[in-house]
């Protein structure tokens, strides 16, 4: 891969997204081995940088940095001297003189993983920054359908939830757009990118279908992805209610019922159980949520791989 | 293939001489292993999977029995990434089979510096404990940088090391042969 650094998907091509499918292919066979370690990465240091609360993808990281050999060091803002007023890039310029090889970053200020790039030799990962990019978990949940269906192109592909302040949607529009998937929006106005019924958003986004209306766009759909409503947003105004969302917006039975019967139910997590998805839903037979953690690892390994394998000790 | 490139390329092994060598080595990890029912063999992706499945062929038809196979890629245990600016594409390892006190048998098409074998060896045992290793190969080209040698060699190929020795297999290449490669005479300075 011809590449430094993944702060987003809108620079990879459908074939770059392939190879990093093929490689985590043969990484989540490393994932089954009673050993789940591999010497390739042996000698490099990769710092998790995660200014904000994480469980999922921070573990998913070390683990797949740790399966490579790579050496790990965690960063949070609480515990580093972002609580003594260093800025971003004095932190980096810290890093960089201690040996850090690549840098994983989770910020809440969207565009920090680029201001991150400029000033480090090394690679940088986006692992979710503000509202606008979460590449990796993109990269997994189109890795997800592809294992289950063999293929991503033509399928239909609903995302529903708060999609105006969603890195993952915005992250999942790119790669599902690049890989031929048909993608459309659900959520209620308030929360949808500002923009009429089947035109592009003003997000800079691919042109992707927009409704307000789940149960319009169920038929047909092989995939419902339900992403996290933050309780934020009502006290914020956007949402009259949690229970007018959960009646219009949520997954239960009935409506996963409406969809292809083969249809995968996914959450990049942590879900809300009860708003979001219905508690009997969330791990039901439709449910790939725990797969999605798997396959998080395999696509970091193989990002990680990718990006620093020509740089490693090897063996 | 340019016809230039032709003349530069003379035939080791012909398609027979492939065939027989294995027939041959067969007979050896037979005789050498007291029979075939503690052994694994694994072929080392590219071409010493289609290798390995040959081997267990004839071995069964030899001894009646069903030798386990495995396949392995080494690309993450290398130790030449550096040299290498292609980026290979990682390829999944299977080895089923439990080899712990078994005789694993690696399967490779040349053996050269030892690096890959070497890298072999530790993926191998990150599988489990093998009673011991073996390590059978179509063609030994010389030029050893780790202490490693064969136990089944199909043909010693004494070789220069800017010449290039290239197995071919039918199953990936379209037809059985082993050709080695001269580098182009220099040419004439020319301006």
């Amino acid at each position: 891969m011809n590449r430094k650094h993944v702060l987003d998907l809108d620079d990879f091509t459908a074939d770059e997204i392939n190879l990093v499918f093929e490689n985590a292919d043969a990484m989540k066979e490393i994932l089954s081995r009673p050993i789940k370690r591999v010497p390739t990465l042996r000698g490099l240091t990769v710092v998790n940088m995660f200014y904000e609360a994480s469980t999922r993808t921070r573990v998913s990281f070390e683990l797949a940095a740790k399966n490579l050999s790579a050496d790990v060091v965690n960063i949070t803002s609480s515990g580093s001297s972002v609580v003594k007023g260093e800025s971003l890039v004095d932190t980096i310029i810290t890093l960089q003189a201690l040996g850090a090889d690549a840098i994983v970053i989770r910020h809440p200020e969207a565009g920090a993983p680029y201001l991150v790039a400029r000033h480090l030799r090394g690679s940088v990962v986006n692992a979710g920054d503000g509202c606008h990019a979460h590449p990796t978990q993109a990269l997994l949940d189109s890795y997800t359908i592809r294992e289950r269906f063999g293929f991503v192109s033509g399928l239909k592909v609903v995302i529903v939830g708060d999609i105006l302040h969603s890195r993952v949607a915005r992250s999942n529009v790119w790669c599902l757009s690049k890989l031929g998937a048909e993608v459309v929006l659900v959520g209620p106005p308030t929360l949808l990118p500002p923009t009429g019924n089947g035109q592009s958003s003003r997000l800079g986004l691919p042109p992707v279908q927009q409704s307000y209306d789940l149960d319009s766009v169920l038929p047909g759909a092989d995939v419902i992805m339900a992403l996290r409503l933050q309780k934020e947003r009502q006290q914020s105004g956007l949402l009259p209610s949690m229970r007018e969302y959960v009646q219009l917006y949520q997954i239960n039975r009935t409506r996963l019922s409406k969809a292809n019967p083969r249809v995968l139910l996914m959450h990049p997590g942590p879900i809300n159980e009860g708003i979001e998805l219905a508690p009997d839903v969330a791990y039901g037979p439709q449910s790939v949520v725990a797969d999605q953690v798997t396959n998080g690892v395999a696509i970091r390994m193989s990002l990680l791989y990718l990006l620093l394998g020509e740089r490693g000790g090897g063996a | 293939m340019h016809s230039e490139e032709r003349a530069l390329e003379k035939v080791i092994m012909s398609e027979a001489d492939v065939r027989r060598a294995l027939v041959r080595i067969a007979h050896e990890i037979i005789e050498r292993n007291q029979g075939v029912h503690n052994l694994v063999l694994v072929g080392m992706r590219t071409r010493g999977v289609p290798l390995a499945k040959r081997l267990a062929q004839t071995l069964k038809e030899l001894e009646g029995v069903n030798v386990p196979l495995g396949q392995l890629d080494i690309t993450l245990y290398r130790d030449d990434f550096a040299m290498r600016h292609l980026q290979p594409v990682v390829r999944k390892t299977e080895i089923q089979a439990d080899i712990t006190g078994k005789r694993v048998v690696l399967v490779d098409d040349v053996l050269y510096t030892g690096r890959s074998i070497r890298a072999a060896m530790d993926a191998v045992m990150d599988f489990g404990r093998p009673d011991r290793i073996q390590l059978m190969v179509l063609v030994d080209r010389g030029h050893r940088e780790l202490p490693i040698r064969a136990d089944y060699v199909g043909k010693n190929v004494p070789s220069a090391r800017d010449e290039e020795v290239q197995v071919r297999l039918v199953e990936t290449d379209g037809r059985d042969e082993v050709v080695i490669l001269r580098p182009e005479a220099p040419p004439e300075v020319a301006k």
